[in-house]
């Protein structure tokens, strides 16, 4: 019974660190993201993007984070006060959840402790991924309703309505990836993509990454999909009233999903932390984890440029075309893309 | 008694899995507090009637958004919790598929028929036609 109550201090130790560097590495990420964002948008529309602060305007994003803070707070007086600080709260905390079971790396040794580079590899890894992002929707929709702005409200709902139909397709696509690997841990997914003479997931299932990632874009409300803040249509979007930290905590939010979910489209479809034609098992494991590291960080940045280019490359969806995509094609096509893998796992694999 | 201490190793590994997460809550949820509380206390304030208005982008504003809204949204709302209940139902027999082996087939055959059945009765309603 002891062992039950007793607290491993190290353990707790360990995780508080890691947890601590993460969150504070993915809020940097987040807060650099903004720049490339701007420096992306600068060359492909032939400018030079923010140049301004530091060599390259490299301090931009955080001339920017300061300016955020040191604004004057104003919370509306037709808003409902307490819903109205609770929606930014809420949306930066879901954000700030999902790394929870990502793997970030194998392990490493550290002061004769194995380290894992995972916060929680729990048995419901993806399931958790969806509950997070659930929650988040809240903000958006608490954010928008409280603010009592008939754009915001309007913003708000289809934000939400729009967030949840998709993550109907997101769902049902992830299920054929699941006949595959038969495990929904993602740090086991992650090591039978490493596993030799076994492609990335990306090989048996391009047609579930097409729809997650179309899936994901809708998820982060990236433009084409960016309905919820369609400044032509609706002034800007549900967080026009808000200002200083909890506008910026909205903006970081947006920038955090699209980090994390770059990472959980790595690790599901595109093996992770694996590097291709090497064989980790060979090198010492700290070597390994930070090889392993740099290589999920490059495809992440890959995936992060693409969204941005996306983004200044295809318009905006109308709403209607928006919800007939999510129900009426993606759906039946993540339906199918599932029933046509289980029978061809069972046709030709399991005799 | 074999099982006893067995379930009870199951049961501890499970809840030492989400310990992290629990210190994650804690500590995510903390820094968004900390953050707020420091821009409200760091930013100026000097406040009037007319900054406390509505902002709206400078439109002015016709009464307040305590409205009734389209049902459209809500019919999206309540069809999501139908369809996604179905499809969590699929999630454990993506991860039994294997062993399930074609009986399991012809039963998830089956459910998807009645997915889809649903599916067109929904659309057939026009639950999800917004042109209107």
């Amino acid at each position: 019974m002891t062992t039950l109550l007793a607290i491993d201090w190290a353990l707790l130790t360990e995780k508080l660190i890691l947890i601590a560097i993460i969150i504070f590495a993915s809020l940097g990420i987040a807060l650099y993201m903004t720049y490339g964002e701007r420096k992306v948008a600068g060359i492909l529309q032939d400018r030079p993007g923010p140049n301004r602060a530091g060599p390259f305007g490299i301090f931009q994003p955080f001339a920017d984070g300061l300016k955020l803070i040191m604004k004057e707070e104003i919370i509306p007086d037709t808003s409902n006060k307490a819903l109205f600080i609770l929606g930014p709260g809420l949306a930066m905390s879901a954000a700030l959840m999902t790394c929870a079971v990502v793997p970030w790396g194998d392990h490493v040794e550290l002061f004769g402790r194995n380290i894992a580079l995972q916060i929680a590899d729990i048995n419901v890894g993806i399931l958790y991924v969806f509950a997070v992002v659930s929650v988040g929707v809240y903000g958006i929709m608490i954010g928008g309703w409280a603010s009592n702005n008939k754009f915001s409200l309007l913003a708000a709902l289809r934000g939400a309505s729009q967030a949840i139909s998709y993550e109907l397709a997101m769902g049902l696509s992830l299920i054929a990836v699941l006949m595959t690997t038969g495990t929904l841990q993602l740090g086991e997914i992650v090591k039978q993509q490493m596993a030799p003479g076994h492609l990335w997931n990306i090989a048996y299932q391009p047609l579930a990454f097409i729809i997650f990632l179309v899936c994901a874009f809708a998820e982060c409300n990236r433009t084409p999909f960016d309905l919820p803040e369609a400044e032509s249509e609706l002034n800007q979007g549900y967080h026009q009233e808000y200002s200083s930290m909890k506008l910026g905590f909205y903006l970081f939010s947006e920038y955090i999903n699209m980090f994390i979910s770059s990472a959980i489209m790595v690790t599901l479809f595109f093996g992770g932390y694996d590097v291709p034609f090497l064989n980790e098992s060979l090198l010492s494991p700290n070597i390994a984890a930070l090889v392993g590291i740099i290589a999920l960080m490059t495809k992440i940045v890959c995936f992060i440029f693409f969204f941005m280019w996306v983004r200044w490359t295809i318009p905006r969806f109308r709403y209607d075309q928006l919800m007939n995509l999510g129900w009426k094609k993606l759906v039946p096509l993540a339906l199918a893309n599932m029933l046509i893998t289980g029978a061809v796992i069972l046709l030709w694999f399991n005799k | 008694m074999n099982w006893l201490p067995m379930l009870l190793d199951a049961t501890e590994s499970t809840a030492a899995n989400y310990f992290p997460i629990g210190i994650q809550i804690i500590f995510a949820v903390g820094f968004v507090a900390f953050m707020i509380a420091l821009s409200a206390w760091v930013g100026p304030k000097r406040k009037t009637s007319d900054k406390l208005e509505s902002f709206t982008s400078g439109i002015s504003t016709h009464g307040d958004a305590r409205h009734p809204m389209a049902i459209k949204y809500f019919l999206v709302a309540i069809l999501f919790v139908l369809f996604d209940v179905e499809v969590i139902f699929f999630y454990p027999y993506a991860v039994n598929f294997k062993s399930l082996g074609w009986g399991g087939f012809e039963a998830v055959l089956l459910f998807v028929a009645f997915f889809l059945v649903g599916f067109f009765y929904i659309i057939k309603k026009g639950a999800l036609t917004w042109e209107d």
